[in-house]
């Protein structure tokens, strides 16, 4: 065990991957040096043959990563900041995510799109989106968003082995975090949750980021003798309904915390989904903390009123205690 | 022939403008009073003031993440820009967009972009309101060497061929796109791209703001009059980093003698001499305009650390504009 970084977790793990399997290739822009540090150094292994400086043309590199998939590879494609999944919609949502599908199953597409992603302190609203919320609506890709640097190891290496187009999303508020990690690789499947806290009155399922900001806030709760669970899916396509089930099925309350837009989101989704497959385990009505409907602003003023904070999750957590069950919606 | 005497003191006060503007934008970066990325023009400002002199103000223009210079060639004004910079209420944007974002469509500036190539289609659109509606406008789409490997300058450059819109595509070749030289990973000329498409194609030195100013000068008149789009390529450096803060987390990728070669061109002090030598400016008559700006831009940055931050809720306004509005 060695402290690492959130992305050198991944760096860690995308290295061993390539060792492991020499179809793995990486391409991106400047990824010889290395954006945010997942690609950095790995020029120096394996060479340029399988890390491959792409430039500025989204488009062709990501839907390329398609073709090349299709043909025998397993692209690695480094698409910087998440804002600029958009750049390259049309061949993540008409090809990557259409592919196998349309072929009636005859191609398998072993993709990994990685991505920063989320505001990273006044990027602006090109430079800060967290867009998983339509990228599972796409149908066709996997979805993961981990939030500690173990996480991130073990689903980049089930990403990479995965034969299908999976999103990697790294919130680049988690840059900074770090903690011992095994050398060796590991894997961690799609689709399991983790229960990060244990409780018993209120489940709070926290993506990313907000998955350290729940367990703070916890914390601070127990005082006040409210027993909070804090539940990270982790990944979101597969999603691991079964913990989150039976984390309400034991708590009967639920909070869903989601670094992202409202309408139609993340958490509108697990909300939906836990009504209907434990709707008779609730106690109270769920609560959801989330961005309001606004683009990312770039003055640190505004993105802080953007932001999901601390007092927006307790409120919201003493919401599901204090408040009677709901009849019908308002 | 030079240009008349007004013109010439109107290039060299809009580059110096932008020049200290722009070295006030790296102190301040410097002492961590400007959130966000910061990407200066250092360098270029022959080839925004060159081709910005030729426009009228309602003329168009898009901008790209390297945005200053053009928006202050088009007009904009010192103390809201920084304002902008600063994330406060009298910025251009109120502290929505901040560097990447500056717009003002009063002035035609439809903006910095955050997307690399994001301003072609939008100026290509520009072009084509301007072809619909009869008038004689036209749109300079400013955009890096990197942003010509995306495939929307193809679809731009064909457009505006088969429909003639009056367009300046005016590519900024200043040889880098982030840490990587552009000519590892382009084929070709970026200029004769254009030619294919039949569109006026040509490359000029874009540290030469006069020959900035000829070659876009006959580029806005083929438009006006009705010939269609153009591609220019400057050839110009930037002298300072990709973007400020930039050496924390990546190690030198140009020499410095490379960097020395080209500020052996500065494109500033260049027109300084030729107006000293061959228009018969004096030193003084060209520092009284040195200093005049250096007030201007320390008077904005008063400006933008006296103005408020927006209030937070302002976060939730102008995202849809009101019906009947
Ligand atoms: C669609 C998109 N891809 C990547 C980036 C990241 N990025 C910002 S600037 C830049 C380099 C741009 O190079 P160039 O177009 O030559 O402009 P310059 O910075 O040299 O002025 C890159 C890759 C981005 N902002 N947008
Ligand atoms: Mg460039």
């Amino acid at each position: 065990m060695a402290n690492a970084y959130f992305m050198q977790a991944m760096n860690q793990a995308l290295r061993a991957a390539m060792e492991e399997d020499e179809t793995v290739i990486v391409m991106g822009e400047d990824v010889d040096r290395g954006v945010f540090g997942v690609t950095r150094g790995l020029i120096d292994t394996f060479g340029a043959n399988r890390i491959r400086k792409t430039p500025i043309s989204e488009a062709v590199f990501v839907g390329g990563a398609v073709g090349a998939a299709a043909a025998g590879l397993r692209p690695f494609a480094h698409v910087m900041f998440s804002s600029f999944f958009y750049v390259a919609m049309d061949q993540v949502a008409n090809q990557a995510a259409r592919l196998r599908y349309m072929s009636g199953g005859q191609v398998e597409l072993p993709i990994v799109y990685f991505a920063g992603t989320g505001p990273s302190g006044s990027a602006a609203a090109q430079h800060s989106e967290n867009p998983h919320s339509i990228l599972m609506h796409t149908a066709g890709l996997k979805v993961v968003m981990p939030s500690t640097p173990y996480d991130a190891k073990g689903l980049m290496i089930a990403a990479i082995r995965d034969p299908n187009p999976v999103v990697y999303l790294a919130d680049l508020r988690l840059s900074r975090r770090r903690e011992p990690i095994p050398g060796d690789p590991y894997e961690i499947p799609l689709g399991v949750a983790d229960v990060k806290r244990q409780g018993k009155d209120v489940t709070v399922v926290a993506l990313a980021s907000l998955v350290h900001l729940a367990v703070d806030v916890a914390d601070k709760l127990e005082a006040d003798g409210i027993s909070v669970e804090v539940v990270d899916p982790r990944s979101l396509v597969p999603f691991d309904w079964d913990t989150i089930v039976a984390s309400v099925r034991k708590t009967g309350r639920l909070v869903v915390a989601d670094p992202a837009r409202r309408l139609c989101g993340l958490a509108a989704e697990v909300i939906a989904g836990v009504s209907e497959r434990a709707w008779d385990s609730l106690r109270s009505r769920p609560q959801r903390v989330t961005w309001p409907d606004i683009p990312v602003p770039f003055s640190p003023v505004l993105e802080a009123r953007l932001d999901v904070g601390a007092d927006d999750l307790e409120q919201a957590i003493r919401a599901t205690l204090g408040s009677p069950v709901a009849v019908g919606s308002e | 022939m030079l240009p008349d005497t007004d013109i010439l003191l109107g290039l060299y006060r809009r580059m110096v403008r932008i020049r200290v503007f722009e070295e006030k934008v790296q102190e301040l970066h410097r002492l961590g009073k400007l959130p966000g990325f910061v990407h200066v023009y250092v360098g270029e400002e022959a080839v925004a003031v060159g081709a910005c002199s030729v426009l009228r103000d309602t003329d168009r223009i898009t901008s790209t993440h390297r945005g200053h210079g053009h928006c202050i060639a088009k007009g904009a004004d010192v103390a809201p820009m920084m304002a902008e910079l600063f994330g406060r209420s009298d910025g251009y944007c109120r502290g929505k967009g901040g560097s990447m974002h500056i717009i003002d469509t009063s002035l035609g500036i439809l903006g910095a972009n955050g997307i690399v190539g994001g301003g072609i289609p939008m100026a290509t659109g520009s072009g084509l309101a301007d072809a619909v509606l009869g008038r004689d406008g036209v749109t300079v789409c400013f955009f890096g060497d990197g942003a010509a490997n995306q495939g929307v300058l193809l679809e731009g450059l064909n457009l505006a061929a088969i429909w003639k819109l009056p367009v300046i595509y005016l590519c900024e070749s200043n040889q880098y796109m982030e840490f990587t030289p552009t000519t590892d990973l382009t084929a070709g000329r970026i200029y004769r791209r254009g030619e294919p498409f039949g569109v006026a194609s040509m490359e000029v030195d874009g540290n030469d703001v006069l020959e900035v100013r000829r070659v876009v000068g006959e580029a806005v008149d083929r438009a006006r009059r009705g010939e269609g789009p153009s591609l220019i390529e400057a050839i110009t450096y930037r002298f300072s980093g990709h973007s400020e803060g930039e050496s924390a987390f990546v190690s030198a990728y140009r020499t410095e003698e490379e960097v020395e070669s080209w500020k052996a061109r500065d494109p500033v002090t260049c027109f300084r001499d030729l107006l000293q030598t061959e228009a018969g400016f004096t030193a003084a008559e060209l520092d009284s305009i040195d200093a005049e700006e250096q007030e201007a831009v320390l008077k904005a940055v008063d400006f933008a650390e006296a103005s408020p931050h927006p209030s937070p809720d302002e976060a939730l306004d102008h995202v849809f504009a009101p019906a009947g509005g």
